[in-house]
């Protein structure tokens, strides 16, 4: 079959896409300037630590420690456009009709699972892939979410007197905050995910994210 | 469209990203490079006066923190003594009180005592993200201007230590807070000398930052007084 020039991401995708990618950085980067000054979180075992967040040594040698000021002034502002952009984002998707393609429905799950054993081993066959395929429906799905609850937990940590009943419905100020550290790791993690499967994906792919066209 | 105007379209597109990233890392820069305004660049000053400023329309009395105890016998977390390493005699200590320049009043601890002693609690929280729990005594701020003839009109209240080392200032609706108590014990004892005896503010609808230990001055003013952490790049309001 002849290959064809086709229109894969429109143009208002492609901005919310890029406009985040910065602006989440920087948040993440603010935030890790705050959240030096009450570094508490850690993976335990019973009474051994398996990894605290963060290695003491780490703040020197990235630079970020006794910078508190810095990252709240940083992270209060930036904040407006990275939940402007999110729900700008989230409107698009509805008023234009693309949840359809992003939001998983009930053979996304079985689909993810192949997706998953395929990229274990890839004599796996892939599933139907569409546009987005079950695990990339499920992930980006999960993301925006994500997004959602940093709002919320991040509003509660923010207000949590004036907006009681929002760090009520959070599980309280230390449930907030502890949720707004963990998703923030949880971003770390999908970039890694996102990069490498990208990286896979190849240059067709990665290109339709910039210029909007494949080549199908 | 064809192959030529795929490739035509590719390169002006990555053009395009390109310029946007160098237009994007150039206004993270530019901010970084803006005059400073109290420790940081006015730009990010002035965010945070933008979000000062609807939050403090959005204040509301009502809304407290919890009024929850530290269990008896715990001592209240002590956390930076700037403005306490000058020794002060408690005895002739004075509450000196100021409208805008002129002193209108050196009170001591025992006239301040005779105003209706409050015994509340509650959860207090730290700029740095942790918050603590404890029960303190005081007269409140409210009661303590109605009785000495203190107006309301003036936008600011500033505190200080004896010695000027650490001052804070607080828009007046904060200070008329039911919660917020000029005090003078904490978990059911006389405040201890780390914790701002004889006389300190606890303001727990603010950051910790704002309730001052060991005051020696109020001042009541419509120009906002000096802000020890507001000079170090922290937001003035800092309300919770």
């Amino acid at each position: 079959m002849k290959e064809t020039i086709q229109l894969k991401h429109r143009r208002a995708a492609r901005w919310f896409h890029w406009t985040n990618f910065p602006l989440l950085a920087l948040m993440l980067w603010s935030g890790i300037l705050i959240y030096w000054a009450n570094d508490i979180y850690r993976i335990d075992a019973g009474e051994y630590t398996i990894f605290r967040f963060f290695p003491r040594s780490w703040y020197p040698a990235l630079g970020i420690d006794h910078r508190l000021a810095e990252g709240m002034a940083w992270h209060f502002f930036l904040q407006w456009f990275f939940v402007f952009n999110g729900m700008a984002f989230v409107a698009y998707t509805v008023v234009s009709g693309e949840w359809r393609e992003l939001v998983p429905d009930i053979r996304s799950f079985r689909d993810a699972w192949h997706v998953v054993l395929h990229d274990l081993n890839a004599r796996h066959p892939l599933p139907p892939q569409g546009k987005y395929n079950g695990a990339q429906r499920i992930t980006y799905t999960l993301i925006i979410l994500f997004g959602v609850l940093s709002t919320l937990t991040g509003y509660a940590i923010f207000k949590p007197v004036q907006l009681y009943w929002l760090r009520e419905l959070m599980g309280g100020y230390e449930m907030a905050r502890y949720i707004h550290f963990w998703l923030a790791i949880g971003y770390v993690l999908f970039f890694a995910l996102h990069v490498q499967q990208v990286v896979r994906a190849g240059w067709n792919n990665f290109r339709a994210m910039v210029t909007g066209y494949e080549l199908r | 469209m064809n192959f030529a105007d795929l490739r035509k379209k590719t390169i002006r597109s990555f053009l395009v990203a390109g310029l946007i990233t160098v237009l994007g890392v150039g206004a993270t820069v530019w901010v970084k490079g803006q005059p400073q305004d109290g420790g940081i660049p006015w730009v990010l000053r002035a965010a945070h006066d933008f979000n000062a400023g609807l939050w403090s329309r959005l204040f509301s009395t009502e809304r407290s923190p919890p009024r929850v105890g530290a269990p008896a016998g715990t001592r209240p977390r002590v956390n930076g003594a700037v403005g306490l390493e000058t020794p002060i005699d408690v005895k002739t200590w004075r509450l000196n009180v100021f409208v805008e320049t002129k002193q209108v009043q050196a009170l001591s601890l025992a006239s301040l005592k005779l105003l209706p002693v409050i015994n509340t609690a509650t959860q207090f929280y730290c700029i740095e993200g942790w918050s603590t729990q404890f029960t303190y005594s005081g007269v409140r701020f409210s009661e303590f201007m109605k009785s000495f003839g203190l107006e309301t009109r003036y936008r600011y209240v500033g505190l200080e230590t004896p010695d000027h080392q650490y001052y804070v200032s607080v828009d007046m609706d904060s200070m008329l807070h039911p919660q917020t108590l000029l005090a003078f014990e904490m978990n059911e004892r006389p405040l201890s000398g780390e914790n701002g005896a004889p006389l300190r503010l606890v303001i727990p609808i603010k950051y910790g930052i704002k309730s001052l230990k060991r005051i020696g001055a109020i001042r009541f003013s419509n120009t906002r007084p000096p802000d020890y952490w507001a000079e170090r790049g922290y937001d003035w309001y800092s309300g919770l």
